[in-house]
C-alpha cells in the first residue's frame, strides 16, 4: 500500500465533559473518496476543524503528505494543500461570485501583497477565476454578489473556492446540504471525477450520494469511529444499521 | 450617468470645489478661509488614513491620534533642532534637525509607521470593543509620555517659529501651503482607492467580512490587517506633520483621545469606507466648528446631534445620503 495523503492518528478533542473526537484514526489515500458519516452531533465537523487547524486537538496528530501539521495555523495548512468547504457556506458576502473566486486564486498564487494593480482589469486573475466558476456551472452568476446567490449557488461557490486552491486533498463538509435533488445529482457526478485530481474526505448525510461515491466509509458515533470499510461492508454491518442507518432509514 | 456614478460625480464636485476655494477666498478677500480649507485638507488626510483601517479593514481604531501626534512631533522636533542648530543626537551617529518638509514627511511616515506596527502587533490579536479600548490605551500612553517629557516642551508643547520649507513653493504663503496639503490629500485618496482595488485590498476587505474564509484560502488575516494598520497610521502620521506646520505648533493635545475621536467622527460623518468620506466629513466638521464655534463654546454638542443623526439614519454618512448605497462587485 502507498502512503496515505492524509493520516489522522489517535485524535482527541473534548468540550468540557463532552468527548467530541474520541481516539479517531483515519486515512485518506490518493484517488479515493473516503466518506465520513454519522448522526448529527457525532463530531464530523469538529474533526474537519481539527484537521484544518481551526480547532486545536487535545492529543493525536494529523500527518499530511508526510508532514506533521502540529503548530500550523489554518492559513498555513491551506497553503500546504488542504482545501475545505464549510457545512454552513462561508463566503465573502459583499463580493460577487467572481471576486470570491479571484480571492482564492490570488491566495493560491501567494500574491495577496500586491498593492497597485486593479484586480478588475487583471486578466489573468479574472480568466482563471471564470474558468473555475464554469467548472461548478456558476459562470452565468459571476457578477452576482454572494449575498444575493441562492443557498444552492453558494454551496457551488464553496466548491469553487476549494477548487481554486488546487489542493492536494479536499475536505468537504456536507456539500450537498440543501442543494435540491437536481443540484445534488450534478454535484455527485462532479465529485466522482474530482477524486482523480485529489482525494476527498466527504462528510455527507445524503446516503444515495455516499453509497454511489465512496470508496470507503467510516462511521462516526459520539466522536468514535464505530465502523470502517467498503460500501458493502458498511451497508451490511449490523452495528451501523442499528446505530445510524436504522435511525435515518 | 451611464458611466459615472453619482458618487463619482460628487467626488469630482468636491475635488473641484477644494481646488477653487483658495481662489474664491482671495477674490472675496477672506484669506482666513484658506486656513480653514487647509485644516479640511489635513484632517481629511488623517481621516483617509483612518478610513483605510476602519472602512476597508473594519479595524475600529480609537487611537489614531497616536500616529497623528507622532507625525506632528516628528515635524516639531526636527524643525526645532534645525532652528537651534543643535543636533538631535551625536552618538552613535550624528542626526541633525531639518526644515525641509520632504525629509520631515519621510521621518513622520517612518515614525508613525513604526508606532502603528508596534501598536498593531499588540492590539490586532483582539477585536471588537477590546480593540477599541486597547488602541485608545496605547494612544493615551504616548499622550502621557509627551506631557511628561520636558525636553520637547512637555505639557506646553513645542513651537515651530518658521514654517518648514518645500522646494519651489513659498510655504509662508497660505495658498502655497494649502496646495501642498491638498495635493497630499489627493495622493492619499488615490492611494486608498488603489489599495482597495488591489489584491491586497481584496484580502483586506475579506479580513473585515469573513476571517474564517480568508484563512481557509491560505491568507493570514492578522498579517493583512497589520499591514493595513501600518499604512493607515503612516497616512495619518503624514497629516500630523502637516498639522504641525499649519499651526507652527505641536502639543500633546494632538495625541489625546479627543483627537482620535475627532478623526473618527469626521470619517463617520462623511461615510465610513467611502473614498471621499473623510474629506466630506472634514468639510462638515470645519464648517460646524467655524459657524457654531463662534456662537457657543458648546458647538460640539450640535456636532454630536448631527453625528447621532448620521449613525441612526444615514449609515453611509453624507456621501451615502447624497450618492446612495455603496456598490459592491
Ligand atoms: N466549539 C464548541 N464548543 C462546545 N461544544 C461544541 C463545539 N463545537 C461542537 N460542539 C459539540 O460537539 C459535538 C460534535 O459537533 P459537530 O462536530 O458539529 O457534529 P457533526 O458535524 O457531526 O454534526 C456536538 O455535540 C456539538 O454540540
Ligand atoms: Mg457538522
Amino acid at each position: 500500500m502507498t502512503n496515505p495523503i492524509l493520516e489522522i492518528k489517535n485524535l482527541n478533542k473534548s468540550f468540557g465533559a463532552l468527548k467530541a473526537t474520541d481516539d479517531v484514526s483515519i486515512t485518506l489515500n490518493a484517488g479515493e473518496i473516503h466518506a465520513l458519516i454519522g448522526p448529527n452531533g457525532a463530531g464530523k465537523s469538529t474533526l474537519i476543524k481539527q484537521i484544518c487547524g481551526g480547532l486545536s486537538s487535545d492529543s493525536g496528530s494529523v500527518i499530511f503528505n508526510g508532514q506533521d501539521l502540529a503548530g500550523l495555523d489554518v492559513a498555513e495548512r491551506a497553503q500546504l494543500g488542504l482545501g475545505r468547504t464549510f457545512q454552513i457556506s462561508s463566503v465573502i458576502m459583499e463580493f460577487s461570485a467572481l471576486r470570491n473566486v479571484m480571492l482564492a486564486v490570488q491566495a493560491n498564487a501567494g500574491t495577496s501583497y500586491r498593492f497597485f494593480k486593479n484586480v478588475r482589469t487583471d486578466k489573468k486573475l479574472v480568466d482563471r477565476a471564470m474558468a473555475i466558476l464554469a467548472r461548478v456551472e456558476l459562470e452565468g452568476r459571476a457578477d452576482v454578489s454572494a449575498a444575493e446567490l441562492s443557498h444552492g449557488e453558494r454551496r457551488q461557490l464553496e466548491i469553487a473556492l476549494a477548487l481554486a486552491l488546487e489542493p492536494k486533498a479536499f475536505l468537504l463538509d456536507e456539500p450537498m446540504a440543501g442543494m435540491g435533488p437536481e443540484g445534488s445529482k450534478r454535484l455527485i457526478s462532479f465529485l466522482d471525477g474530482l477524486r482523480k485530481e485529489a482525494p476527498i474526505l466527504l462528510i455527507e448525510h445524503d446516503m444515495d450520494a455516499v453509497f454511489s461515491l465512496a470508496d470507503r466509509i467510516s462511521v462516526l458515533v459520539y466522536g468514535r469511529v464505530v465502523a470502517s470499510g467498503t460500501v458493502d461492508e458498511i451497508r451490511n454491518n449490523p452495528a451501523v444499521r442499528e446505530a445510524y442507518l436504522g435511525e435515518t432509514a | 450617468m451611464a458611466s459615472l456614478s453619482r458618487e463619482t460625480l460628487l467626488n469630482i464636485f468636491l475635488t473641484i470645489g477644494m481646488l477653487a476655494l483658495p481662489f474664491v477666498a482671495t477674490a472675496i478677500d477672506e484669506p482666513f478661509y484658506i486656513t480653514l480649507a487647509t485644516r479640511v485638507a489635513i484632517l481629511g488626510l488623517a481621516g483617509v488614513g483612518l478610513n483605510l483601517a476602519l472602512g476597508t479593514g473594519g479595524l475600529v481604531s480609537f487611537g489614531h491620534a497616536a500616529f497623528f501626534g507622532l507625525g506632528g512631533y516628528a515635524a516639531g522636533i526636527l524643525a526645532s533642532h534645525a532652528l537651534n542648530y543643535t543636533p538631535i543626537m551625536e552618538s552613535p551617529f550624528l542626526i541633525e534637525g531639518t526644515n525641509q518638509m520632504l525629509i520631515i514627511w519621510l521621518v513622520a511616515i517612518i515614525v508613525s509607521g513604526i508606532g502603528a506596527y508596534l501598536i498593531g502587533l499588540l492590539s490586532l490579536r483582539t477585536s471588537g470593543v477590546y480593540f477599541i479600548m486597547i488602541t485608545l490605551a496605547f494612544a493615551q500612553m504616548i499622550y502621557y509620555f509627551a506631557i511628561s517629557w520636558p525636553a520637547y516642551g512637555g505639557e506646553d508643547g513645542l513651537s515651530i517659529y518658521v514654517r518648514n520649507a518645500f522646494p519651489g513653493v513659498n510655504t509662508l504663503d497660505p495658498q502655497g501651503f494649502y496646495f501642498i496639503c491638498f495635493a497630499l490629500l489627493m495622493a492619499g485618496i488615490w492611494l486608498s482607492a488603489t489599495l482597495k482595488n488591489s489584491r491586497f485590498g481584496a484580502a483586506l476587505q475579506s479580513a473585515r467580512q469573513n476571517e474564517e474564509r480568508l484563512s481557509a484560502v491560505g491568507v493570514k488575516p492578522f498579517n493583512i490587517k497589520l499591514t493595513a494598520f501600518v499604512i493607515s497610521g503612516m497616512m495619518t502620521g503624514l497629516a500630523g506633520a502637516l498639522f504641525a506646520d499649519l499651526n507652527r505648533f505641536v502639543s500633546p493635545s494632538m495625541l489625546s483621545w479627543h483627537m482620535s475621536g475627532e478623526i473618527m467622527i469626521l470619517v463617520i460623518l462623511g461615510g465610513v469606507g467611502r473614498l471621499y468620506g473623510p474629506l466630506a466629513g472634514a468639510i462638515i466638521y470645519i464648517i460646524f466648528e467655524f459657524i457654531f464655534g463662534g456662537m457657543t463654546e458648546h458647538w460640539q454638542f450640535f456636532l454630536g446631534l448631527v453625528l447621532l443623526g448620521v449613525v441612526l439614519f444615514a449609515r453611509g454618512g453624507v456621501i451615502g445620503l447624497i450618492a446612495g448605497r455603496a456598490r459592491h462587485d
